[in-house]
């Protein structure tokens, strides 16, 4: 059991390598590598669902150095619950990039490795350096992959996306560095010890680089005011790309629930929550400003950019609340909202190729041919996104109004209630314009391959499965959130006994 | 001492987000550059300054050496900017030969008198 949990960034790294080798050699070699990693991380990631699920808290110490000294992961019941959504995001979007878009550019596979490495290492990281690290590997991973396949889109959106992000790997690494050098230590575990024990200078200023992690990370998770560079760049990415970009937010959303609780949570003393009444805030006005956005979208991925902006809110505001039932809600949100948004993405890019010089403009063009089946599942994803029912997004919205209690009840209601009404009207608009507003004939559009309509259909099936199944899930979802809420457990599981405040 | 380092990371930042509120690419990295040149000095320094000490234990009586931590922390730091400023030159350096214009929103100054 110990050593599998380097594995899920182990596994992907080698076979990025491997498929460095590989890329003089015939298209299907590489594609394999890429899938069987996919489906072996898939196994690994419900393994180590499984090992996670009864409570314990796993720690695995890289070189064997002990904690606080050496480098750990740490797996519990969040990160072993978004390693497998990743794991399971990961297939789906491979296949669709396979035999289209892997062949747009250079090294599609080895990136697209290496961005799952990154994006597993940042779940499972036990202290802030390497969290820092691994955010820069997913992120370099995915400048190049945002840029695949090139084009004057996607280097307008490209710089803008580099670049916001580069300001932000450097406010990451100043407040690291404010961090150790207030408590000298960087892992997790011992942060959140330290921090009821700092005089009040220190505190001053582990509040200021508490507050720079949450902008940075803030930044990731595309929460306002730092979203502009999301509905561009996701745009005008490639749809795979796109597709698996849904899960690159929420490693954003991620690592501030993460440090609002193990660093800045309960047990911090004077600093505790200090993060909770600036994240309900930028969560609602996130939600506002992603279904106003969507509003506004002129093309098909755009509008699933501001969706996901939306999906964010939503999120952000169940982890805002702080206790157990909205955090279960917010996981159940996230785990459902994830495939819905990929399949809209993929989804988006089939449709822009149907559709000639119209592409994904909102707008009445060419007949799609096959619009049964593409409208069905854009009504599928849409239903998802606004959360309406029948679909999870509706379960997942209707267990955070629940769960909701105390001063912002109302504003929390009437946010989420009339953005979903502008969601529907966003959705409803563009679905209408592109599936009843045909210019012409149907029938000029050749037939669909069923390979890239099937990763869209299991994508909207996974949330399917989410909806029915949501029981297990929730009870799932209700054992993270206690675990996340109890940062004592992962301070006593990380570091041992406390040894009484050396610092 | 800390004074000097000090001003160093302030002046270098100041710079740094002076060039990148520019709207052109190769001002941006340098501003980038500068930027994390101040991120990497801040780190150094999170260590503790002190002079007359030796760098690594056991090299003298080893009683006053420096925290090894934000040394290596910082060497992490250079090389991963390292990387990422290369891949931000040759990015700006193709976006420019592409749009025909090195403004971050693509658009061509000259229609807009300068820039």
């Amino acid at each position: 059991m110990s050593h599998l949990l380097v594995l899920p960034v182990l596994l992907p790294l080698l076979a990025g390598t491997l498929q460095l080798f590989l890329v003089h050699r015939p298209s299907w070699t590489l594609r394999l590598v890429g899938l069987a990693a996919c489906v072996a991380l898939i196994g690994l990631a419900f393994s180590l669902t499984a090992a996670a699920a009864g409570g314990e808290i796993t720690v695995y110490a890289i070189g064997g150095w002990p904690p606080p000294l050496g480098i750990v992961l740490v797996l519990d019941r969040l990160s072993a619950f978004m390693l497998l959504l990743t794991a399971l995001l990961a297939l789906p979007c491979l296949v669709a990039a396979c035999g289209s878009w892997d062949r747009a550019g250079h090294n599609f596979h080895p990136l697209f490795m290496f961005q799952l490495a990154g994006i597993n290492g940042a779940f499972l990281a036990g202290d802030l350096f390497n969290l820092y690290v691994f955010f820069e590997i997913l992120l370099i991973a995915s400048y190049c992959l945002m840029l695949h396949g090139g084009g004057e889109a996607r280097l307008k959106a490209g710089i803008v996306y580099v670049v916001v992000n580069l300001i932000g790997s450097a406010l990451l690494l100043i407040a690291v560095a404010l961090l150790y050098g207030v408590t000298g230590s960087l892992n997790l575990a011992d942060l959140g010890r330290s921090m009821p024990a700092l005089d009040s200078d220190f505190a001053v200023l582990a509040r200021v680089a508490a507050m720079l992690l949450f902008v940075v990370f803030g930044l990731k998770a595309a929460m306002l005011p730092l979203h502009f560079w999301l509905p561009a760049g996701y745009g005008a990415a490639a749809p795979p790309v796109a597709a698996l970009f849904a899960i690159m937010t929420k490693v954003g959303a991620y690592a501030i629930l993460r440090l609002s609780t193990v660093v800045f949570g309960a047990e911090a003393g004077d600093l505790a929550g200090i993060l909770q009444p600036w994240l309900l805030l930028a969560a609602l006005l996130t939600l506002w400003l992603g279904m106003i956005g969507a509003l506004g979208s002129k093309g098909l991925a755009e509008l699933a950019g501001f969706l996901l902006i939306a999906s964010m809110g939503t999120l952000l505001t169940a982890f805002a609340l702080d206790d157990a039932d909205g955090l279960a809600a917010g996981l159940y949100y996230l785990a459902q909202s994830v495939p819905a948004t990929a399949a809209l993405f993929l989804l988006a890019g089939l449709i822009a190729d149907r559709r000639g010089e119209r592409g994904g403009d909102i707008a009445p063009g060419p007949a799609l041919g096959q619009s049964g089946v593409l409208g069905f599942a854009f009504m599928l994803a849409a239903l998802a996104l606004v959360g309406l029912p029948p679909l999870g997004g509706f379960l997942g919205k209707m267990m955070l109004l629940q769960s909701v209690e105390g001063a912002a009840t109302g504003w929390i209601f009437s946010s989420l209630l009339l953005t979903g009404l502008l969601g529907l009207i966003a959705c409803s608009r563009a679905g209408v314009v592109l599936f009843w507003a045909e210019q012409s004939e149907a029938g000029e559009a050749p037939a669909l391959p069923a390979r890239h309509l099937l990763p869209v259909l299991v994508l909207l099936g996974g949330n399917i499965a989410l909806t029915v199944g949501a029981g297990p899930l929730v009870v799932y979802g209700q054992a993270a959130a206690a675990q996340i809420l109890d940062p004592a457990r992962y301070h006593l599981a990380v570091l041992g006994e406390a040894s009484g405040g050396e610092r | 001492m800390e004074v000097i380092i000090a001003s160093t990371i302030a002046i270098l930042s100041t710079a740094g987000l002076f060039l990148m509120l520019r709207g052109r690419t190769f001002e941006i990295a340098i501003g980038l550059v500068l930027l994390s040149h101040a991120a990497n000095l801040f780190v150094l320094a999170m260590g503790g300054v002190m002079l007359g000490s030796t760098p690594i234990l056991g090299q003298s009586d080893g009683s006053i050496y420096p925290d090894p931590v934000p040394q290596a922390l910082v060497l992490t730091a250079i090389v991963i900017n390292f990387g990422v400023t290369t891949f931000v030159i040759v990015l700006a350096v193709r976006a420019s030969l592409r749009l025909g214009t090195d403004r971050v929103d693509g658009t061509d100054a000259r229609d807009e008198g300068g820039g």
